[in-house]
Protein backbone atom coordinates (compact mmCIF):
# COMPACT_ATOMS: atom_id res chain seq x y z
CA UNK A 1 0.00 0.00 0.00
CA UNK A 2 2.75 2.36 0.92
CA UNK A 3 4.58 1.38 -2.21
CA UNK A 4 1.50 2.05 -4.29
CA UNK A 5 1.24 5.60 -2.99
CA UNK A 6 4.90 6.18 -3.69
CA UNK A 7 4.37 4.77 -7.20
CA UNK A 8 1.41 7.07 -7.72
CA UNK A 9 3.41 10.04 -6.53
CA UNK A 10 6.16 9.19 -9.00
CA UNK A 11 3.81 9.10 -11.93
CA UNK A 12 2.01 12.26 -10.88
CA UNK A 13 5.36 13.98 -10.43
CA UNK A 14 6.54 12.82 -13.83
CA UNK A 15 3.37 14.14 -15.41
CA UNK A 16 3.76 17.46 -13.67
CA UNK A 17 7.38 17.70 -14.73
CA UNK A 18 6.29 17.21 -18.32
CA UNK A 19 4.50 20.57 -18.09
CA UNK A 20 7.93 22.15 -18.26
CA UNK A 21 8.19 21.09 -21.86
CA UNK A 22 5.25 23.33 -22.65
CA UNK A 23 7.35 26.27 -21.50
CA UNK A 24 10.15 25.16 -23.77
CA UNK A 25 7.64 24.94 -26.60
CA UNK A 26 6.49 28.51 -25.93
CA UNK A 27 10.08 29.68 -25.83
CA UNK A 28 11.08 27.96 -29.04
CA UNK A 29 7.96 29.20 -30.78
CA UNK A 30 8.65 32.70 -29.58
CA UNK A 31 12.19 32.64 -30.92
CA UNK A 32 11.19 31.14 -34.26
CA UNK A 33 8.28 33.55 -34.64
CA UNK A 34 10.36 36.58 -33.85
CA UNK A 35 13.05 35.38 -36.19
CA UNK A 36 10.49 35.01 -38.96
CA UNK A 37 9.06 38.47 -38.26
CA UNK A 38 12.52 39.98 -38.40
CA UNK A 39 13.46 37.95 -41.46
CA UNK A 40 10.39 39.17 -43.32
CA UNK A 41 11.26 42.77 -42.53
CA UNK A 42 14.85 42.38 -43.60
CA UNK A 43 15.22 39.21 -45.66
CA UNK A 44 18.78 40.04 -46.68
CA UNK A 45 19.98 39.81 -43.08
CA UNK A 46 18.11 36.58 -42.34
CA UNK A 47 20.59 34.13 -43.82
CA UNK A 48 23.43 35.37 -41.64
CA UNK A 49 21.36 34.94 -38.49
CA UNK A 50 20.18 31.35 -38.85
CA UNK A 51 23.08 30.17 -36.69
CA UNK A 52 21.93 32.50 -33.92
CA UNK A 53 18.40 31.24 -34.42
CA UNK A 54 19.46 27.67 -33.80
CA UNK A 55 21.65 28.56 -30.84
CA UNK A 56 18.75 30.47 -29.29
CA UNK A 57 16.37 27.61 -29.92
CA UNK A 58 18.87 25.19 -28.40
CA UNK A 59 19.24 27.28 -25.25
CA UNK A 60 15.51 27.71 -24.89
CA UNK A 61 15.00 24.02 -25.44
CA UNK A 62 17.67 23.11 -22.88
CA UNK A 63 15.48 24.17 -19.98
CA UNK A 64 12.57 22.14 -21.30
CA UNK A 65 14.92 19.21 -21.58
CA UNK A 66 15.73 19.49 -17.90
CA UNK A 67 12.10 18.97 -17.03
CA UNK A 68 11.97 16.08 -19.48
CA UNK A 69 14.97 14.66 -17.68
CA UNK A 70 13.26 15.08 -14.32
CA UNK A 71 10.18 13.32 -15.68
CA UNK A 72 12.26 10.43 -16.97
CA UNK A 73 14.19 10.15 -13.73
CA UNK A 74 10.95 10.07 -11.75
CA UNK A 75 9.49 7.47 -14.05
CA UNK A 76 12.41 5.12 -14.29
CA UNK A 77 15.20 5.92 -11.87
CA UNK A 78 13.69 6.97 -8.55
CA UNK B 1 12.62 1.69 -4.42
CA UNK B 2 15.99 2.31 -5.91
CA UNK B 3 16.90 -1.36 -5.79
CA UNK B 4 13.67 -2.26 -7.46
CA UNK B 5 14.37 0.12 -10.33
CA UNK B 6 17.84 -1.22 -10.62
CA UNK B 7 16.59 -4.75 -10.74
CA UNK B 8 14.08 -3.80 -13.39
CA UNK B 9 16.73 -2.09 -15.46
CA UNK B 10 19.11 -4.98 -15.03
CA UNK B 11 16.43 -7.39 -16.17
CA UNK B 12 15.70 -5.30 -19.22
CA UNK B 13 18.46 -6.61 -21.43
CA UNK B 14 17.87 -10.16 -20.34
CA UNK B 15 14.23 -10.83 -21.04
CA UNK B 16 13.46 -7.91 -23.36
CA UNK B 17 10.51 -6.79 -21.25
CA UNK B 18 9.27 -3.24 -21.47
CA UNK B 19 10.68 -2.15 -18.19
CA UNK B 20 12.78 0.78 -17.16
CA UNK B 21 14.99 2.89 -19.31
CA UNK B 22 17.84 1.02 -20.93
CA UNK B 23 19.67 4.34 -21.09
CA UNK B 24 19.96 4.46 -17.32
CA UNK B 25 21.35 0.95 -17.01
CA UNK B 26 24.78 1.86 -15.75
CA UNK B 27 26.16 -1.61 -16.40
CA UNK B 28 26.20 -1.04 -20.15
CA UNK B 29 27.90 2.36 -19.99
CA UNK B 30 31.55 1.24 -20.08
CA UNK B 31 30.77 -0.84 -23.14
CA UNK B 32 29.09 2.04 -24.97
CA UNK B 33 31.75 4.55 -24.01
CA UNK B 34 34.53 2.21 -25.11
CA UNK B 35 32.98 1.56 -28.51
CA UNK B 36 32.12 5.22 -28.92
CA UNK B 37 35.74 6.19 -28.39
CA UNK B 38 36.87 3.55 -30.88
CA UNK B 39 34.33 4.87 -33.38
CA UNK B 40 35.33 8.48 -32.87
CA UNK B 41 39.00 7.67 -33.36
CA UNK B 42 38.15 5.80 -36.55
CA UNK B 43 36.06 8.68 -37.91
CA UNK B 44 38.71 11.16 -36.84
CA UNK B 45 41.35 9.23 -38.76
CA UNK B 46 39.13 9.05 -41.83
CA UNK B 47 38.45 12.76 -41.63
CA UNK B 48 42.01 13.91 -41.06
CA UNK B 49 43.87 11.38 -43.20
CA UNK B 50 41.57 11.21 -46.19
CA UNK B 51 38.67 13.60 -46.30
CA UNK B 52 40.21 16.90 -45.33
CA UNK B 53 43.29 16.68 -47.56
CA UNK B 54 41.33 15.35 -50.50
CA UNK B 55 38.36 17.66 -50.33
CA UNK B 56 40.55 20.60 -49.42
CA UNK B 57 42.75 19.90 -52.43
CA UNK B 58 39.77 19.49 -54.71
CA UNK B 59 38.20 22.71 -53.49
CA UNK B 60 41.49 24.60 -53.81
CA UNK B 61 42.02 23.18 -57.28
CA UNK B 62 38.50 24.09 -58.29
CA UNK B 63 38.95 27.59 -56.91
CA UNK B 64 42.19 27.83 -58.86
CA UNK B 65 40.53 26.62 -62.02
CA UNK B 66 37.68 29.04 -61.56
CA UNK B 67 40.09 31.90 -60.91
CA UNK B 68 42.09 30.98 -63.99
CA UNK B 69 38.97 30.68 -66.08
CA UNK B 70 37.77 34.01 -64.84
CA UNK B 71 41.13 35.59 -65.63
CA UNK B 72 41.08 34.05 -69.10
CA UNK B 73 37.54 35.25 -69.59
CA UNK B 74 38.56 38.72 -68.47
CA UNK B 75 41.45 38.68 -70.91
CA UNK B 76 39.24 37.51 -73.73
CA UNK B 77 36.73 40.18 -72.87
CA UNK B 78 39.49 42.77 -72.99
CA UNK B 79 40.58 41.44 -76.36
CA UNK B 80 37.04 41.55 -77.60
CA UNK B 81 36.72 45.14 -76.45
CA UNK B 82 39.95 46.00 -78.23
CA UNK B 83 38.81 44.28 -81.38
CA UNK B 84 35.55 46.12 -81.21
CA UNK B 85 37.36 49.43 -80.84
CA UNK B 86 39.58 48.62 -83.82
CA UNK B 87 36.58 47.60 -85.83
CA UNK B 88 34.77 50.77 -84.93
CA UNK B 89 37.79 52.82 -85.89
CA UNK B 90 38.10 51.05 -89.22
CA UNK B 91 34.44 51.54 -89.80
CA UNK B 92 34.69 55.25 -89.08
CA UNK B 93 37.68 55.60 -91.40
CA UNK B 94 35.92 53.72 -94.14
CA UNK B 95 32.86 55.82 -93.66
CA UNK B 96 34.85 59.05 -93.91
CA UNK B 97 36.64 57.76 -96.99
CA UNK B 98 33.37 56.82 -98.58
CA UNK B 99 31.91 60.22 -97.79
CA UNK B 100 34.92 61.87 -99.34
CA UNK B 101 34.63 59.75 -102.47
CA UNK B 102 30.94 60.43 -102.68
CA UNK B 103 31.53 64.16 -102.35
CA UNK B 104 34.22 64.13 -105.03
CA UNK B 105 32.08 62.13 -107.37
CA UNK B 106 29.16 64.41 -106.75
CA UNK B 107 31.26 67.50 -107.45
CA UNK B 108 32.60 65.97 -110.65
CA UNK B 109 29.20 64.92 -111.79
CA UNK B 110 27.83 68.33 -111.00
CA UNK B 111 30.61 70.01 -112.93
CA UNK B 112 30.04 67.70 -115.92
CA UNK B 113 26.38 68.28 -115.68
CA UNK B 114 26.82 72.04 -115.59
CA UNK B 115 29.10 71.88 -118.58
CA UNK B 116 26.74 69.67 -120.49
CA UNK B 117 23.82 71.85 -119.55
CA UNK B 118 25.62 74.95 -120.69
CA UNK B 119 26.56 73.29 -123.97
CA UNK B 120 23.06 72.05 -124.48
CA UNK B 121 21.69 75.50 -123.69
CA UNK B 122 24.03 77.04 -126.24
CA UNK B 123 23.09 74.46 -128.89
CA UNK B 124 19.44 74.96 -128.18
CA UNK B 125 19.82 78.69 -128.40
CA UNK B 126 21.67 78.43 -131.68
CA UNK B 127 19.16 76.03 -133.08
CA UNK B 128 16.32 78.21 -131.87
CA UNK B 129 17.87 81.23 -133.58
CA UNK B 130 18.24 79.34 -136.84
CA UNK B 131 14.73 78.08 -136.58
CA UNK B 132 13.37 81.51 -135.83
CA UNK B 133 15.19 82.89 -138.80
CA UNK B 134 13.79 80.17 -140.96
CA UNK B 135 10.36 80.66 -139.57
CA UNK B 136 10.64 84.35 -140.29
CA UNK B 137 11.82 83.57 -143.82
CA UNK B 138 9.04 81.10 -144.30
CA UNK B 139 6.56 83.54 -142.91
CA UNK B 140 7.86 86.28 -145.18
CA UNK B 141 7.83 83.86 -148.11
CA UNK B 142 4.36 82.79 -147.26
CA UNK B 143 3.13 86.33 -146.97
CA UNK B 144 4.62 87.16 -150.30
CA UNK B 145 3.10 84.13 -151.96
CA UNK B 146 -0.24 84.87 -150.33
CA UNK B 147 -0.09 88.39 -151.79
CA UNK B 148 0.84 86.98 -155.15
CA UNK B 149 -1.90 84.37 -155.04
CA UNK B 150 -4.39 86.98 -153.92
CA UNK B 151 -3.43 89.29 -156.73
CA UNK B 152 -3.66 86.50 -159.26
CA UNK B 153 -6.94 85.30 -157.90
CA UNK B 154 -8.30 88.81 -157.77
CA UNK B 155 -7.20 89.45 -161.39
CA UNK B 156 -8.72 86.19 -162.54
CA UNK B 157 -11.92 86.89 -160.65
CA UNK B 158 -12.14 90.38 -162.07
CA UNK B 159 -11.45 89.18 -165.59
CA UNK B 160 -13.96 86.38 -165.27
CA UNK B 161 -16.51 88.79 -164.05
CA UNK B 162 -15.84 90.80 -167.22
CA UNK B 163 -13.96 93.66 -165.78
CA UNK B 164 -10.64 94.88 -166.83
CA UNK B 165 -8.25 94.58 -164.09
CA UNK B 166 -5.67 97.08 -163.76
CA UNK B 167 -2.73 95.77 -161.88
CA UNK B 168 -2.14 98.81 -159.78
CA UNK B 169 -5.53 99.01 -158.16
CA UNK B 170 -5.61 95.30 -157.49
CA UNK B 171 -2.28 95.47 -155.76
CA UNK B 172 -3.49 98.34 -153.68
CA UNK B 173 -6.69 96.53 -152.77
CA UNK B 174 -4.92 93.32 -151.85
CA UNK B 175 -2.37 95.16 -149.77
CA UNK B 176 -5.20 96.97 -147.98
CA UNK B 177 -6.95 93.63 -147.30
CA UNK B 178 -3.79 91.96 -146.18
CA UNK B 179 -3.20 94.61 -143.67
CA UNK B 180 -6.75 94.51 -142.51
CA UNK C 1 5.42 -0.56 -14.40
CA UNK C 2 4.63 -4.02 -15.63
CA UNK C 3 0.91 -3.41 -15.39
CA UNK C 4 0.89 -1.24 -18.56
CA UNK C 5 2.53 -4.09 -20.43
CA UNK C 6 0.14 -6.77 -19.28
CA UNK C 7 -3.12 -4.99 -20.02
CA UNK C 8 -4.45 -4.01 -23.42
CA UNK C 9 -1.82 -2.97 -25.94
CA UNK C 10 1.55 -4.62 -25.99
CA UNK C 11 3.61 -1.52 -26.57
CA UNK C 12 7.22 -1.59 -25.53
CA UNK C 13 8.56 1.75 -26.68
CA UNK C 14 11.80 1.36 -24.74
CA UNK C 15 12.74 -2.09 -26.01
CA UNK C 16 14.47 -0.61 -29.03
CA UNK C 17 17.07 1.00 -26.80
CA UNK C 18 18.19 -2.16 -25.05
CA UNK C 19 21.87 -2.94 -25.39
CA UNK C 20 22.30 -6.60 -26.32
CA UNK C 21 25.41 -8.66 -26.87
CA UNK C 22 25.58 -9.72 -30.49
CA UNK C 23 27.00 -13.18 -29.90
CA UNK C 24 24.91 -14.46 -27.04
CA UNK C 25 25.52 -14.28 -23.34
CA UNK C 26 24.07 -11.89 -20.82
CA UNK C 27 27.08 -10.22 -19.38
CA UNK C 28 28.16 -6.96 -20.98
CA UNK C 29 31.78 -6.18 -20.26
CA UNK C 30 33.43 -3.05 -21.62
CA UNK C 31 34.82 -4.97 -24.61
CA UNK C 32 31.73 -7.04 -25.46
CA UNK C 33 30.59 -6.74 -29.05
CA UNK C 34 27.03 -5.47 -28.80
CA UNK C 35 24.48 -3.90 -31.08
CA UNK C 36 26.07 -0.58 -30.09
CA UNK C 37 29.27 -1.82 -31.68
CA UNK C 38 27.43 -3.00 -34.77
CA UNK C 39 25.63 0.27 -35.44
CA UNK C 40 28.63 2.42 -34.68
CA UNK C 41 30.63 0.26 -37.08
CA UNK C 42 27.92 0.72 -39.71
CA UNK C 43 28.13 4.47 -39.17
CA UNK C 44 31.90 4.35 -39.65
CA UNK C 45 31.51 2.28 -42.80
CA UNK C 46 28.94 4.68 -44.25
CA UNK C 47 31.08 7.70 -43.42
CA UNK C 48 34.14 6.01 -44.90
CA UNK C 49 32.20 5.11 -48.03
CA UNK C 50 31.01 8.65 -48.46
CA UNK C 51 34.28 10.37 -47.70
CA UNK C 52 36.74 7.90 -49.21
CA UNK C 53 34.92 6.31 -52.12
CA UNK C 54 32.97 9.43 -52.98
CA UNK C 55 36.05 11.58 -53.28
CA UNK C 56 38.17 8.84 -54.84
CA UNK C 57 38.39 10.47 -58.23
CA UNK C 58 39.07 14.00 -56.91
CA UNK C 59 37.08 15.37 -59.80
CA UNK C 60 36.95 19.08 -60.50
CA UNK C 61 33.39 18.58 -61.57
CA UNK C 62 32.14 16.40 -58.70
CA UNK C 63 30.07 13.26 -58.91
CA UNK C 64 26.93 13.00 -56.81
CA UNK C 65 28.54 11.43 -53.75
CA UNK C 66 31.54 13.70 -54.00
CA UNK C 67 29.34 16.77 -53.95
CA UNK C 68 27.58 15.45 -50.85
CA UNK C 69 30.97 15.05 -49.16
CA UNK C 70 31.99 18.51 -50.30
CA UNK C 71 28.70 19.94 -49.11
CA UNK C 72 29.20 18.49 -45.63
CA UNK C 73 32.78 19.68 -45.59
CA UNK C 74 31.89 23.18 -46.71
CA UNK C 75 28.93 23.38 -44.34
CA UNK C 76 30.95 22.52 -41.24
CA UNK C 77 33.98 24.48 -42.37
CA UNK C 78 31.89 27.63 -42.84
CA UNK C 79 30.18 27.08 -39.50
CA UNK C 80 33.47 26.71 -37.64
CA UNK C 81 34.97 29.71 -39.37
CA UNK C 82 31.88 31.84 -38.85
CA UNK C 83 31.28 31.02 -35.20
CA UNK C 84 34.76 30.54 -33.77
CA UNK C 85 36.59 32.94 -36.05
CA UNK C 86 39.75 32.33 -37.98
CA UNK C 87 41.63 30.92 -34.99
CA UNK C 88 39.11 28.12 -34.59
CA UNK C 89 39.55 26.64 -38.07
CA UNK C 90 42.34 24.33 -36.90
CA UNK C 91 39.83 22.50 -34.69
CA UNK C 92 37.69 21.82 -37.73
CA UNK C 93 38.53 18.06 -37.93
CA UNK C 94 37.30 17.49 -34.37
CA UNK C 95 34.06 19.30 -35.04
CA UNK C 96 33.67 17.47 -38.34
CA UNK C 97 34.17 14.13 -36.57
CA UNK C 98 31.49 14.91 -34.01
CA UNK C 99 29.09 16.15 -36.65
CA UNK C 100 29.54 13.17 -38.95
CA UNK C 101 29.15 10.67 -36.12
CA UNK C 102 26.01 12.29 -34.75
CA UNK C 103 24.42 12.90 -38.14
CA UNK C 104 24.97 9.38 -39.41
CA UNK C 105 24.05 7.75 -36.12
CA UNK C 106 20.81 9.73 -36.07
CA UNK C 107 19.99 8.89 -39.67
CA UNK C 108 20.93 5.20 -39.37
CA UNK C 109 18.83 5.03 -36.23
CA UNK C 110 15.80 5.89 -38.32
CA UNK C 111 16.11 2.66 -40.27
CA UNK C 112 13.54 0.16 -39.10
CA UNK C 113 14.86 -2.42 -36.61
CA UNK C 114 18.02 -0.41 -36.13
CA UNK C 115 19.62 0.74 -32.92
CA UNK C 116 20.12 4.45 -32.28
CA UNK C 117 23.45 4.88 -30.58
CA UNK C 118 22.96 8.61 -30.04
CA UNK C 119 19.78 7.99 -28.07
CA UNK C 120 21.88 6.72 -25.20
CA UNK C 121 22.85 9.14 -22.51
CA UNK C 122 26.16 7.35 -22.06
CA UNK C 123 27.11 8.08 -25.65
CA UNK C 124 25.94 11.69 -25.80
CA UNK C 125 27.32 12.40 -22.34
CA UNK C 126 30.71 11.15 -23.49
CA UNK C 127 30.51 13.33 -26.58
CA UNK C 128 29.50 16.35 -24.50
CA UNK C 129 32.16 15.70 -21.88
CA UNK C 130 34.79 15.45 -24.61
CA UNK C 131 33.74 18.89 -25.78
CA UNK C 132 33.45 20.26 -22.25
CA UNK C 133 36.81 18.97 -21.04
CA UNK C 134 38.46 19.82 -24.32
CA UNK C 135 37.15 23.38 -24.29
CA UNK C 136 38.06 23.92 -20.64
CA UNK C 137 41.60 22.59 -21.09
CA UNK C 138 42.03 24.54 -24.29
CA UNK C 139 40.77 27.70 -22.63
CA UNK C 140 43.28 27.41 -19.81
CA UNK C 141 46.10 26.53 -22.17
CA UNK C 142 45.35 29.43 -24.49
CA UNK C 143 44.37 32.12 -22.01
CA UNK C 144 45.98 30.89 -18.79
CA UNK C 145 44.21 31.96 -15.65
CA UNK C 146 42.58 34.72 -17.70
CA UNK C 147 40.08 32.14 -18.90
CA UNK C 148 38.32 32.60 -15.57
CA UNK C 149 37.52 36.21 -16.49
CA UNK C 150 34.78 34.68 -18.64
CA UNK C 151 32.77 34.28 -15.44
CA UNK C 152 33.38 37.83 -14.27
CA UNK C 153 31.03 39.90 -16.43
CA UNK C 154 32.89 43.18 -16.57
CA UNK C 155 30.12 44.98 -18.41
CA UNK C 156 27.68 44.51 -15.52
CA UNK C 157 27.44 46.79 -12.46
CA UNK C 158 29.92 45.83 -9.76
CA UNK C 159 27.22 44.96 -7.24
CA UNK C 160 25.64 42.19 -9.23
CA UNK C 161 28.88 40.82 -10.65
CA UNK C 162 29.35 38.18 -7.92
CA UNK C 163 25.82 36.95 -8.43
CA UNK C 164 26.35 36.83 -12.15
CA UNK C 165 29.60 35.00 -11.60
CA UNK C 166 27.79 32.30 -9.64
CA UNK C 167 25.18 32.02 -12.36
CA UNK C 168 27.83 31.90 -15.06
CA UNK C 169 29.74 29.17 -13.25
CA UNK C 170 26.58 27.12 -12.82
CA UNK C 171 25.59 27.58 -16.43
CA UNK C 172 29.09 26.62 -17.49
CA UNK C 173 28.94 23.36 -15.61
CA UNK C 174 25.41 22.64 -16.77
CA UNK C 175 26.53 22.89 -20.38
CA UNK C 176 27.51 19.24 -20.85
CA UNK C 177 24.25 18.14 -19.26
CA UNK C 178 22.01 20.14 -21.58
CA UNK C 179 24.35 19.47 -24.48
CA UNK C 180 24.02 15.71 -24.08
CA UNK C 181 20.48 15.33 -22.79
CA UNK C 182 19.18 17.45 -25.64
CA UNK C 183 20.49 15.06 -28.24
CA UNK C 184 19.64 11.85 -26.39
CA UNK C 185 16.26 13.18 -25.25
CA UNK C 186 15.18 14.31 -28.68
CA UNK C 187 16.08 11.05 -30.32
CA UNK C 188 14.74 8.85 -27.57
CA UNK C 189 11.48 10.77 -27.38
CA UNK C 190 11.06 10.71 -31.16
CA UNK C 191 11.70 7.00 -31.46
CA UNK C 192 9.51 6.21 -28.47
CA UNK C 193 6.68 8.28 -29.96
CA UNK C 194 6.95 6.39 -33.24
CA UNK C 195 6.85 3.10 -31.37
CA UNK C 196 3.89 4.12 -29.21
CA UNK C 197 1.87 5.35 -32.16
CA UNK C 198 2.80 2.32 -34.22
CA UNK C 199 1.65 0.17 -31.31
CA UNK C 200 -1.87 1.55 -31.70
CA UNK C 201 -1.96 0.03 -35.18
CA UNK C 202 -2.92 -3.26 -33.52
CA UNK C 203 -6.40 -1.78 -33.56
CA UNK C 204 -7.39 -2.63 -37.14
CA UNK C 205 -9.81 0.29 -37.36
CA UNK C 206 -7.19 2.82 -36.49
CA UNK C 207 -4.38 1.42 -38.59
CA UNK C 208 -4.87 3.56 -41.74
CA UNK C 209 -4.68 6.69 -39.61
CA UNK C 210 -1.72 5.27 -37.73
CA UNK C 211 0.20 4.62 -40.92
CA UNK C 212 -0.26 8.26 -41.89
CA UNK C 213 0.69 9.47 -38.45
CA UNK C 214 3.81 7.32 -38.32
CA UNK C 215 4.81 8.58 -41.74
CA UNK C 216 4.38 12.19 -40.62
CA UNK C 217 6.34 11.66 -37.42
CA UNK C 218 9.00 9.79 -39.32
CA UNK C 219 9.42 12.81 -41.58
CA UNK C 220 9.61 15.03 -38.52
CA UNK C 221 12.22 12.71 -37.02
CA UNK C 222 14.27 12.96 -40.20
CA UNK C 223 14.30 16.71 -39.73
CA UNK C 224 15.05 16.36 -36.03
CA UNK C 225 17.96 14.02 -36.76
CA UNK C 226 19.60 16.63 -38.98
CA UNK C 227 18.73 19.60 -36.80
CA UNK C 228 20.02 17.97 -33.64
CA UNK C 229 23.31 17.10 -35.32
CA UNK C 230 23.51 20.71 -36.46
CA UNK C 231 22.63 22.06 -33.01
CA UNK C 232 25.16 19.85 -31.25
CA UNK C 233 27.84 20.97 -33.68
CA UNK C 234 27.05 24.65 -33.53
CA UNK C 235 26.95 24.58 -29.73
CA UNK C 236 30.36 22.91 -29.83
CA UNK C 237 31.53 25.80 -31.98
CA UNK C 238 30.00 28.34 -29.58
CA UNK C 239 31.74 26.74 -26.62
CA UNK C 240 34.95 26.55 -28.60
CA UNK C 241 34.73 30.27 -29.27
CA UNK C 242 34.85 30.92 -25.53
CA UNK C 243 38.12 29.06 -25.32
CA UNK C 244 39.72 30.28 -28.52
CA UNK C 245 38.49 33.85 -28.61
CA UNK C 246 39.08 34.46 -24.89
CA UNK C 247 36.58 36.11 -22.63
CA UNK C 248 34.15 38.05 -24.68
CA UNK C 249 30.43 37.66 -24.68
Amino acid sequence: MEGDIAEMGKYIGAGLAAFGLGGAGIGVGNIAGNFLAGALRNPSAAASQTANLFVGIAFAEALGIFSFLIALLLMFAV
Amino acid sequence: MATEAHDAAAGAHGAGEAVGMPQLDISTWPNQIFWLLVTLVAIYLIVTRVAVPRIGAVLAERRGTITNDLAAAEELKLKATEAEAAYNEALATARAEAAKIVAAAKAEIEADLAKATAKADADIEAKAAVSEQRIAEIRAGALESVTEVAKDTAKELVSVLGGKADARSITAAVTARMKG
Amino acid sequence: MSEGASTGFQIHPMDQFIVKPLFGGDHIAWYTVTNVTLWMAIAVVVIAALLMLGTRRRAIVPSRSQSVAELLYGFIHNMVEEVTGHDGVKYFPYVMTLFLFILFSNLLGLLPMSFTTTSHVAVTMTLAMLVFVGVTVLGFVKNGIGFLSMFWVSSAPLVIRPILAVIEVISYFVRPVSHSIRLAGNLMAGHAVIKVIAGFATLAVASPVIVGAVTAIYALELLVACVQAYVFTILTCVYLRDAVGGAHH
